[in-house]
């Protein structure tokens, strides 16, 4: 009957990956995003706000599909409701925060970005490349950083993934030459060198970082955000890249007080700003617990630069001081809306010590410059 | 093959005869079926690239990797892909059940009936579309070789910026430049003198209508506004190498032969889920096959409040003609019909004619805004209702976009005009467009669209973006 014009097969697909393989296309051009947004993706809200250990979405721009469309937000748009809609209806709410969506899946347009599922771990890895400690020195108090393993003894005997080759041939060279047939053959179980290796515990010279932040009536929420974005990250970075950093966290407006570190990222404060109380403090906790000889010191800064005129002077000598006992002093400050004669930043134009780095922040895509600016160490290796 | 497998597959070896069978006695007309069962990765690739056998491209690996996470999670499933080809390749996924498998089964035995008689699937070629997708892949991945992938590829990411641009109905219009040339020697060939000649020239048999516009528009290039926007580059785009004219032509044929698919999904989804529940009647279910294919064609014909689900408006659609034409003309006329709507109708007709006021109704269909920060519902009014479905779906959904001039201002700049209809575009996507178009055109370019009803002209120089009201 020619009816039975059909065919059911089940082919071996193992082989055609080919979705896979664009898959990771696609994967190494999100990289290369966000190696070009980074200073972006660095003060991206759902990143400081994230918890961390979560993959987390971040805009990527240039993997979006330009093409003609209509603008789905000013559209009308049908939809089917369960027997009794009527006008007026509300069948969905975009969220309050966080960029639009229209209702229904994903990939409707409305999305301004593609939800890169990247974990921080990536960011982190990318944003963490070209950081390092500066002028960082050897210092008495050595801690147990880590143990590596290195091949340092050569042996008889071993495994044979270990063998070492060149010293073989140079048994097989030396026992030949010595039966007057020199050259390389007949390698005998007598030649064989192994490699073995020893367990080396590696140190690294510890350090503490001092993080003070303007928390005064004048620092608005966009100035907190900024100076928490940075902190933010410095502080990954230091735990990430080093085993051996302690930091203290130091919050002041006219006084000044050592906070953990959930009150530091977290707490709101007021009243009028003299920054030497937290210079003050610093200098108190260095003395009484850090001494110089067995840490390297690190002490940065975060204000709107609007302190008390009567109190610049005194900061410039304590930065002078801080700058006697740390190996770098840094400062940022955070340009608001308000403009300012007398800021600090213009105070400590009289300070030219070559550890003293200062920084401005006018907008979000600041702070990765100035995590790179702070943390960037031309002259000396880091850690 | 684990001895499950080779179960499903001797069951599916023995149910297909039957329902191609109950599907001819149904006079469903369709090519030679090739069933192949492949695991999820491998469906999920092909709805990715639309076809298996496509170029390779970053976009389709984003989808892919899209429609894979939906898969993993749970959230949806592609349970089949069917291709327009002949003979019609069908993938089932692996790990369907039995009975999964045979619904899908017979949904895409209707799906092939559809493209092998809807007539606007007829200038598409389904004998060798397959190969000639995979031949085209091959040259690309040649290209890659030659020029780098990264130069291939960003060709590929403008070229696709605007590969909805094509005009699908190009071939039965006709061609304007010849109507032109005949008629350079009746009123077209002189300007009129004043502005009231055309008054004299009123009773005049003219063999031209153009009321003179004919003189200004000859020698424009387009002489008329031309919609195949990809064709209008290759044709007139002054820089571009063979192989990029030949990534732009490829790019447009498979548009061409997608375009079909994009103007019927209502239409082809609601034909193949009305098939796939007479044909499952006619098999000898048990009574636990029964409920479960109850269960899951009442998931696929699942209302949204957010869109139109093609398969449940479909179908009602064509379960109401059935019925309003057997109750007209008596029993058996209705089933006609709707084999004559499958043929002759798109969409866009197929709503205008026969979405009915109690049809609206029974659907619970609305329109729905944004107003603030909520999505709330602005209209019951049933005409209106049809009328926006049709309008969404002018153009397969696409802002339909013309060249207006291929030599704006002498300086070989390129002139686009979006044609307005009460919708406004999505700006920052639009000015990104332009960008890709540049690339190709290689010369400045330009769009003219509207704002809150007033026009606007956006430019694209090479280096920076412009915007201005005109």
């Amino acid at each position: 009957m020619a009816l039975q014009n059909f065919i059911i097969t089940r082919e071996d697909w193992s082989l055609h990956r080919k979705g896979e393989v664009d898959q990771q296309r696609h994967r190494q051009k999100v990289r290369e995003a966000i190696k070009k947004n980074l200073a972006d993706i660095v003060s991206e809200e759902s990143i400081i706000l994230s918890d961390g250990r979560r993959v987390v979405k971040i805009p990527i721009r240039s993997l979006e599909q330009y093409r003609f469309r209509y603008d789905f937000r000013k559209q009308k748009h049908a939809g089917q409701g369960n027997g009794n809609s009527k006008v007026g209806d509300i069948i969905d709410s975009d969220s309050q925060q966080g960029p639009g969506k229209g209702p229904g899946a994903g990939d409707q347009p409305g999305y301004d970005y593609y939800e890169a599922d990247v974990t921080m771990e990536e960011i982190e890895e990318i944003v963490f490349q070209d950081l390092s400690l500066p002028n960082l020195e050897e210092k008495k108090n050595k801690k147990l950083a880590s143990e590596s393993v290195e091949f340092r003894d050569v042996r008889k005997y071993g495994i044979q993934s270990n063998i070492d080759r060149k010293r073989t041939i140079l048994e097989v060279l030396k026992r030949n030459a010595l039966k007057g047939k020199p050259g390389i053959h007949g390698i005998t179980p007598e030649d064989l060198r192994y490699k073995t290796w020893e367990v080396v515990p590696k140190y690294e010279s510890s350090a503490v970082v001092i993080a003070m932040m303007d928390t005064s009536g004048s620092m608005g929420p966009f100035e907190k955000y900024i100076a928490r974005s940075f902190f933010f990250w410095m502080v990954r970075f230091l735990r990430t890249k080093y085993q051996n950093v302690e930091i203290v966290f130091l919050a002041h407006h006219t006084e000044a007080k050592e906070v953990t570190e959930e009150e530091f990222f977290t707490k709101g404060e007021s009243g009028g700003t003299r920054c030497s109380s937290v210079y003050k403090l610093a200098l108190d906790i260095i003395d009484s617990r850090y001494p110089r000889d067995d840490y390297n010191i690190y002490a940065f800064h975060f204000s709107d630069g609007d302190n008390l005129t009567s109190d610049n002077e005194q900061c410039i000598k304590l930065i002078e001081q801080l700058l006697m006992k740390c190996q770098l002093v840094g400062y940022g400050e955070i340009e608001g809306p308000y403009y300012y004669t007398s800021t600090l930043s213009s105070a400590y134009k009289r300070v030219t010590h070559p550890r003293f780095v200062s920084v401005s922040i006018r907008d979000k895509s600041g702070v990765y410059p100035a995590l790179k600016t702070f943390f960037k160490n031309p002259d000396q290796k880091g850690g | 093959m684990a001895d499950q497998v080779l179960e499903e597959l001797r069951q599916l070896e023995a149910a297909i005869p039957k329902m191609i069978e109950i599907a001819r006695q149904f006079k469903l007309d369709f090519y030679p079926m090739r069933f192949e069962i492949c695991p999820s990765e491998i469906i999920y690739t092909f709805g990715a690239y639309s076809m298996p056998t496509r170029y390779t491209h970053w976009s389709f690996g984003k989808s892919y990797h899209r429609m894979k996470t939906m898969y993993d999670y749970n959230l949806s499933r592609i349970y089949e892909m069917v291709i327009n080809s002949d003979p019609c390749y069908a993938f089932l996924l692996e790990g369907n059940s039995i009975i999964q498998n045979k619904m899908v089964a017979a949904h895409v035995l209707a799906h092939c009936d559809f493209f092998k008689n809807n007539i606007y699937f007829s200038f598409t070629n389904p004998k060798d579309i397959i190969e000639s997708m995979a031949v085209a892949a091959d040259r690309f991945r040649h290209y890659e070789m030659v020029h780098g992938q990264d130069k291939v590829e960003a060709f590929i990411d403008s070229v696709m910026s605007i590969q909805e641009h094509v005009d699908p109905h190009r071939m039965i219009k006709p061609k304007v430049e010849n109507k032109n040339k005949d008629q350079n020697n009746g009123c077209c060939q002189t300007k009129p003198a004043s502005p009231y000649d055309d008054l004299w020239e009123l009773d005049k048999n003219h063999s031209c209508s153009c009321q003179g516009e004919c003189f200004r528009k000859h020698s424009k290039i387009p002489p008329q506004p031309e919609k195949d926007i990809l064709l209008f580059i290759m044709e007139h785009a002054k820089d571009l190498e063979e192989w990029q004219l030949d990534i732009i032509s490829t790019l447009r044929d498979e548009m061409l032969y997608f375009w079909p698919q994009m103007q019927t999904k209502i239409m082809n989804e609601g034909w193949a889920t009305y098939w796939h529940l007479r044909i499952m009647r006619e098999m000898d279910l048990t009574e636990s096959e029964a409920l479960e294919f109850a269960k899951m064609h009442a998931g696929v014909v699942l209302p949204s409040r957010s869109s139109i689900n093609p398969y449940y408006v479909g179908l009602k659609i064509f379960e109401d003609i059935e019925k309003r034409w057997d109750k007209e003309f008596g029993p058996g006329a209705g089933r006609e019909k709707i084999f004559e709507v499958r043929e002759l109708e798109n969409d866009i007709s197929f709503i205008r004619n026969y979405l009915t006021k109690e049809l609206v109704e029974e659907l619970d269909l609305y329109l729905y805004r944004r107003i603030g920060h909520d999505w709330k519902i602005v209209e019951k009014n049933w005409e209106k209702i049809r009328d926006h479905l049709v309008d969404s779906m002018t153009n397969a959904g696409f802002p339909t976009i013309v060249v207006e001039d291929g030599d704006f201002g002498k300086r070989g700049e390129l002139y686009l005009r979006h044609l307005y209809e009460q919708r406004e575009l999505d700006i920052l996507y639009l000015e990104k467009t332009l960008v890709h178009i540049y690339k190709l055109w290689n010369r400045p370019v330009h769009l003219e669209t509207q704002i809150d009803n007033k026009p606007v002209l956006f430019s694209f120089n090479g280096e920076k973006g412009s915007k201005k009201f005109i």
